[in-house]
């Protein structure tokens, strides 16, 4: 029990910690594929203690809920990441909120997110809630059919369960898992906002949807939402890690030598996640707005091609 | 006859002498207080009897006849689990908007028009879920229907509301019809009136199979279920608010009740391919209401298209429930009906939230276009909240109640796997696909209905001055808001509230959920999937306050008020921001260009012209037009040729009759 609890408090720290880092390292690799020096690895914590000591600039008609947002926000956000498995499974409270839960979790984060750009009245808002609402309106139902099929494969829509089920040996090579893994990439590659579907470094109104929406931002709150937004980058790369390359994760009760092994493979883990988005994304430009749906698209089909797999044969 | 049965026999009474009494009382100014205040009263005292009737678990099956109706067989009525249940969103639904009437019926301006009906479309409501015998549910029915198109008619001056009263009707008595005839299969030709006699009658599966038709277009027009969905749109936003509550929250609920009832309940068990149908017409339903409903700009009409996307969840539910029964798989069968009970609840919860929101928006504003509003947080706070909590949980977002329903549903269709026909193999995922989209488009319609409505900048200065409503009303919407949260963090009390019923119908119930540790809700096994709202809630909380309790202590404090970012420009108008249709803009174009044929037109004034350039939108309603304007346009041919035979001799008639007998009798012998 007290070790469950310890386990539990170290990964929600752990999790608090790693994220900017996560961040940084991806902002270096890619300045550095582009024959840039790049800032420190550590630039992200560096940006949060200054928005943090920073004042906040309020728009007048602000409304308290725009002030409660970037709280609710990271809150929702990091609850959600604390349940996911990272260097080990059976975390306490793990039964608290299964998959389906988590990424309704990170739906209302979403909506908060949402309204709050339309609380000022500008068009950037505006623009950045009306499109994040339509990208969100797809990559939702493909990550639920991307869950379904997890589901149908791990008999559980809970992620303790279903990385355990993963690691096992009899799981094998199975197409709808391949068709689930392609749906998921592309779904954490929308959900967190980054090319081709939206640019995290830009500022050019016409193509911006998540910057859009936190345009009005400032200091603190400023800090929540982006410190929130690399906990959601640290969540989809600790999912996919956890489903699909689920080995080193610390079983429930192994001695602390496990939990060493565990953290050491789940910050390698990152740093190869770190590397690959990258070079994706130092490859790719970004799309047109209107074009994204059809990306999304694609992951939505894969997702119900691979449940429907499992709908027909439960070993394909 | 018990104690139970007498009190609810007398609640319905007083609803119709108070419905009496409103006639009586005029236009007195006192009436509006006596009638809600003794609506409300009434529907109280009715819900404690039945909630009593759940926390004692006493599964007694309570009757009544009354020397009522047709002379030789009385007026049945019975209370079992269904009916109890259905009774606690009824008497719920009806007790929170009377209490809301309170305040918000002293602006209306023709009390007069809606007093008497109120009272007696609430005792109507209660009949239909009471009755036992298919006379009495009938009669209770078209009594409920015409007591709700008075209220729909209420402002029959304007030219609207009108055509909303002429659509409502045209398809309630469509839906009764089809309701007549399959109580007369289910009847036979013996004439078995009682719901008794009918459940211990066989029925062949031919009979089965137009009995499940004949209920899909009678109660599914009620409820709203594509393409029958077309008058509710209509006619739910012409009603007073609070009566849009009651016809959106507990109106389409009794239709539920009726659908579940005879297929459930009186039907025995339908064939397995009597899912199919259900779950893709609840899969369209799901997904086509809420696309209407992104693409409406009236705040009104958008609750009520929103109304037919969870009524498609239910039928989802239900669907899936059937599914599983007919296979035998009861345990599965108990979680889909559960969930689809869950979510009737639940829906009646939020949608009267939400149209008593809107209702106070409109007091308060006079406008239900969200384009003209704008702002009203500033202005309206404690509505705004409410509304906010109404859109939170309609739009399935933990930790309040719709999204535990939605979960559930989700966690049913997860069980589907095992079943062995092809065809539900195929669809059961394809279902689930069109409930997680409906799900992720709702929670796009409510941000654009919040957003536009309470937050940016006052479009019009009809919301720039804007009050905050009445106490009643606030109470009203604020105890339907604590529900929300109660059902949303509690769910295990409900779904333990809700297993007699699915014992009683399918001889199975989901497994206690109690004593599950921290109050999750464990479907089948906790291995497999487990929920927590209460803990959820409990970290979201703890969470939030840490990381502000954190950036107090530590970060600066300082806050200044400027000017938003205007990219260089000095401030532009207020009707320079995001409206209704802009917000969707996205979506028309991705989902509606199909659907909908929407399409864009952009009128851009050559250089040097100063005429001002125009953005035209245009969108179809593609089932009215491609389904109900040719019916109509059939039936007024039809009416203009017939309508010759108004004007012949006696002679012509008599010839007619004559010849009619003789075809008559001619038929009767061929068929013998």
């Amino acid at each position: 029990m007290i070790t469950d609890f310890i386990v539990q408090g170290t990964q929600m720290l752990l999790v608090l910690l790693l994220a900017p880092l996560l961040t940084g390292f991806i902002r270096k690799v890619k300045a550095r594929l582009l024959r840039h020096r790049g800032a420190s690895v550590l630039q992200p914590y560096r940006d949060l203690a200054r928005l943090m000591r920073k004042e906040v600039v309020l728009a007048e008609n602000a409304s308290w809920l725009f002030r409660i947002t970037p709280y609710l926000i990271f809150a929702a956000t990091w609850v959600a990441t604390a349940l996911i498995p990272t260097f080990a499974t059976g975390l306490l409270y793990s039964s608290t909120a299964d998959l389906i839960a988590i990424v309704a979790l990170l739906g209302s984060a979403r909506f908060f997110l949402a309204l709050a750009g339309m609380d000022i009245g500008t068009s950037f808002g505006g623009i950045g809630s009306s499109r994040e609402v339509l990208i969100a309106s797809l990559a939702e139902p493909a990550m639920l059919l991307v869950v379904f099929t997890l589901a149908l494969t791990a008999g559980s829509t809970q992620l303790s369960t279903i990385a355990t089920f993963m690691a096992s040996p009899e799981v094998g090579l199975r197409v709808s898992l391949g068709m689930a893994l392609g749906a998921l990439i592309i779904v954490a590659i929308a959900e967190n906002a980054r090319i081709p579907v939206d640019n995290p470094a830009t500022h050019l109104e016409l193509t911006m949807v998540h910057e859009a929406m936190v345009l009005e931002y400032s200091g603190r709150h400023l800090a929540m939402i982006e410190f929130a937004a690399s906990l959601k980058l640290l969540l989809y790369t600790s999912l996919i890690a956890c489903i699909f390359v689920p080995w080193g994760l610390a079983v429930a009760g192994a001695g602390p030598a496990a939990y060493v092994v565990g953290t050491i493979t789940y910050i390698a883990k990152l740093a190869t996640a770190g590397v690959l988005l990258a070079f994706f994304e130092t490859a790719t430009a970004k799309m047109r707005v209107f074009r994204v749906p059809d990306f999304l698209g694609a992951s939505l089909m894969l997702g119900l091609l691979g449940t429907l797999l499992l709908f027909v044969s439960r070993s394909l | 006859m018990t104690q139970t049965m007498v009190i609810l026999m007398s609640g319905i009474v007083g609803f119709l002498a108070v419905a009496a009494l409103a006639i009586a009382l005029g236009r007195s100014g006192a009436a509006t207080r006596i009638v809600y205040g003794a609506s409300s009263g009434i529907s109280l005292v009715l819900l404690a009897v039945v909630v009593a009737r759940i926390v004692n678990g006493s599964p007694a099956i309570s009757f009544m006849t009354l020397p009522l109706g047709l002379p030789w067989i009385g007026a049945h009525f019975r209370l079992d689990a269904l009916a109890t249940f259905f009774l606690i969103v009824v008497n719920l639904g009806g007790a929170g908007a009377s209490l809301y009437g309170l305040g918000y019926g002293q602006h209306e301006t023709a009390p007069h028009r809606v007093l008497p009906f109120y009272p007696a479309f609430l005792a109507g409501m209660n009949l239909v879920v009471l009755a036992d015998d298919a006379f009495t549910f009938l009669l209770s029915w078209e009594f409920m229907s015409l007591m709700s198109w008075a209220l729909v008619m209420t402002h029959h001056r304007e030219q609207n509301n009108r055509r909303a009263g002429y659509v409502y009707l045209v398809m309630a008595s469509f839906g009764t019809l089809a309701l007549l005839l399959a109580f007369g299969l289910l009847s036979g030709a013996d004439g078995h009136y009682s719901f008794e006699a009918i459940r211990a009658g066989v029925h062949a599966p031919p009979v089965a199979a137009f009995v499940l038709a004949l209920m899909l277009l009678g109660a599914g027009s009620k409820a709203g279920i594509v393409p029958l969905h077309v008058w509710l749109p209509l006619a739910h936003p012409a009603a007073p608010s609070h009566v849009s509550a009651l016809m959106s929250g507990v109106m389409t609920k009794v239709a539920v009740y009726g659908f579940i009832r005879v297929i459930f309940d009186l039907l025995g068990d339908p064939a397995w391919w009597a899912s199919v149908i259900v779950l893709l017409l609840g899969g369209t339903t799901a997904v086509l209401g809420v696309l209407y409903a992104l693409m409406q700009h009236d705040l009104k009409r958008l609750l009520a298209y929103h109304t037919v996307e969870n009524i498609g969840i239910i039928f989802i539910g239900l669907g899936l429930a059937l599914a599983f029964n007919a296979n035998g798989m009861s345990v599965a069968a108990a979680l889909a009906l559960t969930a689809a009970l869950f979510h009737v609840l639940n829906h009646s919860l939020f949608k009267s939230l939400l149209f008593f929101g809107a209702g106070a928006v409109l007091s308060a504003t006079g406008e239900r276009d969200m384009d003209k509003l704008g702002g009203l947080i500033h202005r309206m706070p404690y509505t705004s909240f409410a509304f906010l909590v109404g859109c939170v949980a309609i739009s399935a977002l933990p930790p309040l109640n719709g999204f535990v329903s939605e979960w559930l549903t989700f966690q049913a269709v997860l069980q589907s796997p095992e079943l062995p026909q092809w065809s539900l193999k195929i669809i059961v995922p394809a279902v689930g696909g069109l409930l997680a989209l409906s799900a992720a488009l709702a929670a796009a319609c409510f941000v654009k209905a919040f957003g536009i409505t309470f937050l940016g900048r006052p479009r019009t200065p009809a919301a720039q001055h804007a009050q905050d409503v009445d106490p009643f009303s606030l109470a009203a919407m604020f105890t339907f808001a604590a529900l929300c949260f109660a059902a949303g963090v509690l769910p295990g009390f409900v779904i333990d509230g809700l297993s007699p019923v699915t014992l009683s119908l399918l001889a199975e119930r989901m497994p206690v959920q109690a004593n599950a540790a921290w109050l999750s809700i464990v479907p089948i096994a906790e291995s497999r999937s487990s929920y927590s709202g209460l803990l959820v809630f409990v970290f979201i909380a703890l969470a939030a306050s840490l990381a502000a309790y954190f950036i107090h202590r530590f970060a600066s404090r300082a806050l200044r008020r400027g000017p938003a970012w205007g990219c260089g420009f000095a401030e532009a108008t207020p009707m320079a921001q995001y409206t209704a249709g802009s917000f969707a803009q996205p979506i028309r174009h991705v989902f509606a260009t199909l659907i909908f044929c929407a399409r864009e037109e952009v009128d851009m004034p050559a250089p040097g012209e100063t005429r001002p350039a125009r953005f035209i939108a245009y969108l179809r309603d593609t089932i009215w037009d491609g389904l109900y304007a040719p019916v109509a346009v059939a039936v007024s041919y039809v009416a203009d040729r017939l309508n010759v035979l108004q004007f012949l001799t006696i002679r012509r008639y008599l010839s007619l009759v004559f010849l009619a007998l003789v075809t008559l009798l001619l038929v009767l012998t061929i068929w013998s």
